[in-house]
């Protein structure tokens, strides 16, 4: 485990965090940041992916794919010992940073992860507690799991908390 | 896995040649668009894993400009002209004769930054098309004013799904005393890089 008191996650990468470290992702444009934390524990985890549908039938890394990241980062929190029931989720990025050109789904990617990232959530009954999704804007997340703010840190429009 | 295309010195070596090539041309227009001499330095042509992407502007947190097109035709993929913040001001400043800092950019100055994408974006493509005897058609380019990661996260999405690294071909122009810093690249879909080989002999 490491002992840095901000752990950065990468894109299409995941890990989980014990209070008191926080934990942070840079630059989500189209991608998604997703927090779980367990509400009155520990655990806490953010898992950055990057598109909403893993590919049939390929071996790949789970935590670029909103359909599997998300149940993976849970899998994650439960062997740490997170409590199922506890455990709430904040979200942000899934932004479209160009405006659309053409036809290409490409520049619809954010939009889609957001979709898919919801209806994982649901189907897994984690409660969606807070969001800052969708628009033009890039933003870097940090997650506290002593207050369980997600800070949103935007270029051109400020920080803010959800 | 999908099948990877064997990424040798020799491939490595021809798409810095076809970058090269490409950023020549580039140069020479946005030369005849600021009337001053502009330089480019060698590119580089690689696998980069996407978390190192951002780390060519600088970081995944810097200010940037970046105009995006798309690339279909005989061979697919994606041509990105990125800027750090202060540079992007210099050339639009430069153009409009009225600068803004990128945080002020207005309707008129995104305006000139796709056009600057336009053009650089098509003559790098033309030397490439003339050089691999091959026809693209470049789409209507995409601005966005932002942090430098959540701009190149676009790139990555062309890669194949299967694999977590992108094909990078940057290739960067400079003006000495503005401080010009523009990075184009080339992000062929991971489907036209056979294709793309053949036509260059590999």
């Amino acid at each position: 485990m490491d002992t840095l008191s901000v752990v950065r996650v990468g894109i299409a990468e995941g890990a989980i965090v014990k209070k008191p470290q926080k934990i942070r992702t840079n630059g989500l444009g189209s991608c998604v940041g997703v927090v779980l934390y367990d509400s009155a524990g520990d655990w806490s985890g953010l898992v950055h992916v990057m598109l909403p549908e893993v590919p049939k039938d390929k071996q790949v890394n789970p935590a670029k794919f909103a359909d599997v990241g998300v149940p993976w980062l849970l899998d994650r929190l439960y062997e740490a010992g997170a409590n199922r029931r506890r455990v709430q989720a904040k979200i942000a990025g899934g932004a479209q940073m160009f405006a659309p050109v053409g036809s290409s789904d490409l520049l619809r990617i954010g939009p889609r992860n957001v979709e898919m990232v919801r209806h994982v959530l649901t189907e897994l009954n984690i409660p969606l507690v807070a969001q800052d999704v969708g628009g033009s804007q890039g933003r870097t997340i940090e997650f506290d799991p002593v207050t369980s703010m997600l800070s949103v840190r935007t270029a051109l429009r400020g920080t803010y908390e959800i | 896995m999908t099948e990877e295309i064997e990424f040798s010195e020799v491939v490595a070596d021809v798409l810095r040649e076809v970058g090269n090539i490409g950023a020549g041309h580039a140069a020479t227009a946005l030369s005849v668009l600021l009337h001053e001499e502009v330089h480019m330095s060698v590119p580089s042509a690689k696998m980069m894993p996407f978390n190192e992407i951002p780390d060519l502007v600088g970081g995944a947190e810097v200010l940037t400009a970046g105009v995006f097109i798309q690339l279909d035709g005989n061979l697919g993929g994606n041509l990105l002209l990125i800027m750090p913040a202060e540079s992007a001001a210099q050339v639009i400043g430069h153009l409009l004769s009225e600068k803004h800092s990128v945080e002020e950019f207005n309707a008129m100055d995104f305006s000139a930054l796709a056009e600057v994408g336009n053009i650089l974006g098509g003559s790098f493509m033309n030397a490439v098309s003339q050089l691999t005897a091959t026809t693209f058609h470049l789409s209507v380019p995409g601005v966005a004013v932002d942090m430098a990661g959540a701009i190149l996260n676009i790139c990555m999405l062309s890669a194949e799904a299967t694999s977590d690294k992108a094909l990078i071909v940057d290739t960067r122009i400079s003006q000495g005393e503005n401080d010009i810093d523009a990075h184009i690249i080339l992000i062929p879909n991971s489907d036209a890089m056979a294709p793309l080989l053949k036509a260059l002999g590999c």
